[in-house]
């Protein structure tokens, strides 16, 4: 679709415009719909990435934690970035960072990717032992249930699992 | 030296036109976002730091070279090399603009084949990479696994068992690849099909910018689809999505182009041979220029109105032309005046040379 003001550009702003139940479409190119003062439209120049990551950071409601508590901008201990500056630049400062800020990082990736588990590629050397410590840990908890709940039997049954997987990794 | 000879060779690996549908996927790209566990990231990274991550990469892949996966690799700083054969390497696609300014720390190494290569203290601490010739991002993908797999026996990645690859940005987080193939589209864009088509891949978890010029403005009908989403989806299943999107687009525009054949070759024909007409005889021709008449003449190739013109003379035009190979190849800092001059007497060669051959 062309632009309709100049009719050379691809047109790749489109407005809706809906007054007194009129509906009125108009597709533009950029350049023409800065152009035209009466849309309103201020077009931010820097507008990387990252400027939209912080964005959808700053946007968000904080029904995690109360406001103006301390502990909402927590830093990391690895790199000493805080999570105002995540905010702020839409990077972390290392690999630490996504664990201290894990709890609001869940729910960002969320929203970036529609899904927050990865089910890709695992590193050969470290990941798989990543992954079978994992499997240990969950398996603790399971097991901690179990003996809870008195049920002995599965808990020895986990216990053998868990045996086998730590023998693995070393 | 690999490097050398990338700087200075006109056709990379890529660039050859040998790959599936070549006509109108010029190229596919794979990158990998990976990082070193724990060490600060490039953009809050000391000097000392920086260096530790080049130290430590660069260990990792002259055991690369050794174990040949991706043939020899040539790893250097961008401080070693002149802002021009900088400048080259991004045009080349080899290097990216963010990489330029990234200050001392930043180093790459490149393949002979000028296929692969690595950047170090980007966005992140390494982005590895492949390009290949027309519509192959699966053959892009697997070069760039195996790459991985090597520098993993040495590197301690950043990984999550819960989130995957961990990367400076979000965005990249999961799988950490971006895949993209360069698509050219003049007959969507001239029957104005191409803002509709390319606005719904949005949907579907796919980006597409022009690859030159600003904003959507796509110089030369080029586009570059990409992939967006990187967690959630295995790797290969956002290569298969992204395939099937852009083989889509591709029949769209091979219909295009025989509905354009069909209603107009007449003045099809008159558009292309009028744009090698300026091309074989212009004495001054912009870079903004000379994409939109490269981009008639790729088509006009590309529908055998235009017969003695290869898929590589063109490949090779687009780097020829650019302002940092202009001046490489002619030993001399240009004004844009100059380039523009040398610009066309380079661009009327290069057809000449073609038409004895």
């Amino acid at each position: 679709m062309l632009c309709e003001e100049c009719k050379k550009r691809p047109a790749s702003v489109h407005l809706t415009r809906i007054i007194n139940n009129q509906k009125s479409e108009i597709h533009l190119c950029e350049e023409c719909a800065r152009k035209r003062g009466d849309l309103h439209f201020s077009f931010e120049p820097n507008f990387s990435i990252n400027n939209l990551l912080a964005g959808l950071l700053n946007n968000e409601s904080d029904y995690s934690l109360p406001l103006g508590r301390p502990e909402t901008d927590s830093r990391c201990p690895n790199c000493g970035l805080r999570y105002s500056d995540f905010r702020q630049i839409g990077r972390v400062g290392c690999s630490e960072c996504y664990r201290e800020f894990a709890a609001k990082m869940q729910p960002l990736l969320r929203r970036i990717h529609g899904s927050s588990k990865h089910i890709g590629k695992v590193p050969r050397r470290n990941g798989t032992k990543m992954l079978r410590r994992r499997e240990a840990d969950r398996l603790r908890e399971e097991l901690a249930k179990c003996v809870q709940q008195e049920e002995y039997e599965r808990a020895a049954q986990l216990r053998d699992r868990i045996k086998g997987i730590e023998k693995d990794i070393d | 030296m690999p490097l050398e000879e990338v700087l200075t060779r006109l056709s990379d690996g890529w660039m050859d036109g040998s790959g599936p549908v070549a006509s109108i996927a010029l190229s596919s790209r794979v990158r990998l976002a990976r990082n070193i566990d724990a060490l600060p990231l490039p953009h809050i990274a000391g000097d000392e730091q920086g260096e530790k991550v080049l130290a430590i990469v660069g260990n990792a892949i002259e055991d690369l070279n050794r174990r040949g996966t991706a043939g020899p690799m040539e790893f250097v700083r961008l401080a070693e090399l002149s802002p021009l054969e900088r400048q080259v390497l991004v045009e080349k696609h080899l290097v990216s603009p963010a990489l330029l300014q990234g200050g001392g720390r930043t180093a790459v190494a490149v393949n002979q084949a000028g296929t692969v290569s690595i950047m170090v203290n980007e966005e992140d601490h390494l982005r590895i990479q492949c390009l290949q010739s027309g519509l192959q991002p699966r053959e892009a993908w697997r070069i760039c696994g195996l790459i991985d797999d090597s520098l993993e026996e040495k590197l301690d990645y950043a990984f999550d068992a819960d989130i995957g690859f961990l990367t400076a940005c979000p965005t990249n987080v999961g799988t950490g690849i971006r895949a993209s193939v360069m698509l050219h589209l003049p007959a969507l864009v001239l029957i104005g099909q191409a803002g509709r088509i390319l606005g719904t891949v949005g949907q579907l978890g796919l980006a597409v910018r022009g690859l030159y010029g600003e904003g959507t403005e796509a110089a030369g009908n080029i586009f570059q689809l990409s992939n967006q989403i990187t967690l959630g989806h295995t790797e290969e299943e956002i290569i298969e999505n992204l395939v099937a999107v852009a083989q889509q687009i591709i029949e769209q525009e091979s219909a295009a182009r025989r509905a354009l054949l069909q209603s107009g070759r007449l003045k099809l024909e008159d558009r292309v041979w009028r744009s090698y007409g300026i091309l074989s005889r212009a004495r001054i021709l912009t870079s903004g220029e000379a994409l939109q008449l490269f981009s008639d003449i790729r088509l006009g190739v590309d529908l055998g109105l235009i017969p003695d013109v290869n898929l590589t003379t063109l490949n090779e035009l687009l780097v020829l032309t650019g302002p940092a190979y202009l001046q490489k190849a002619a030993g001399a800092q240009m004004s844009s005046t100059d380039r523009d001059i040398r610009r066309a007497a380079v661009v009327r060669e290069k057809l000449a040379e073609n038409k004895k051959a």
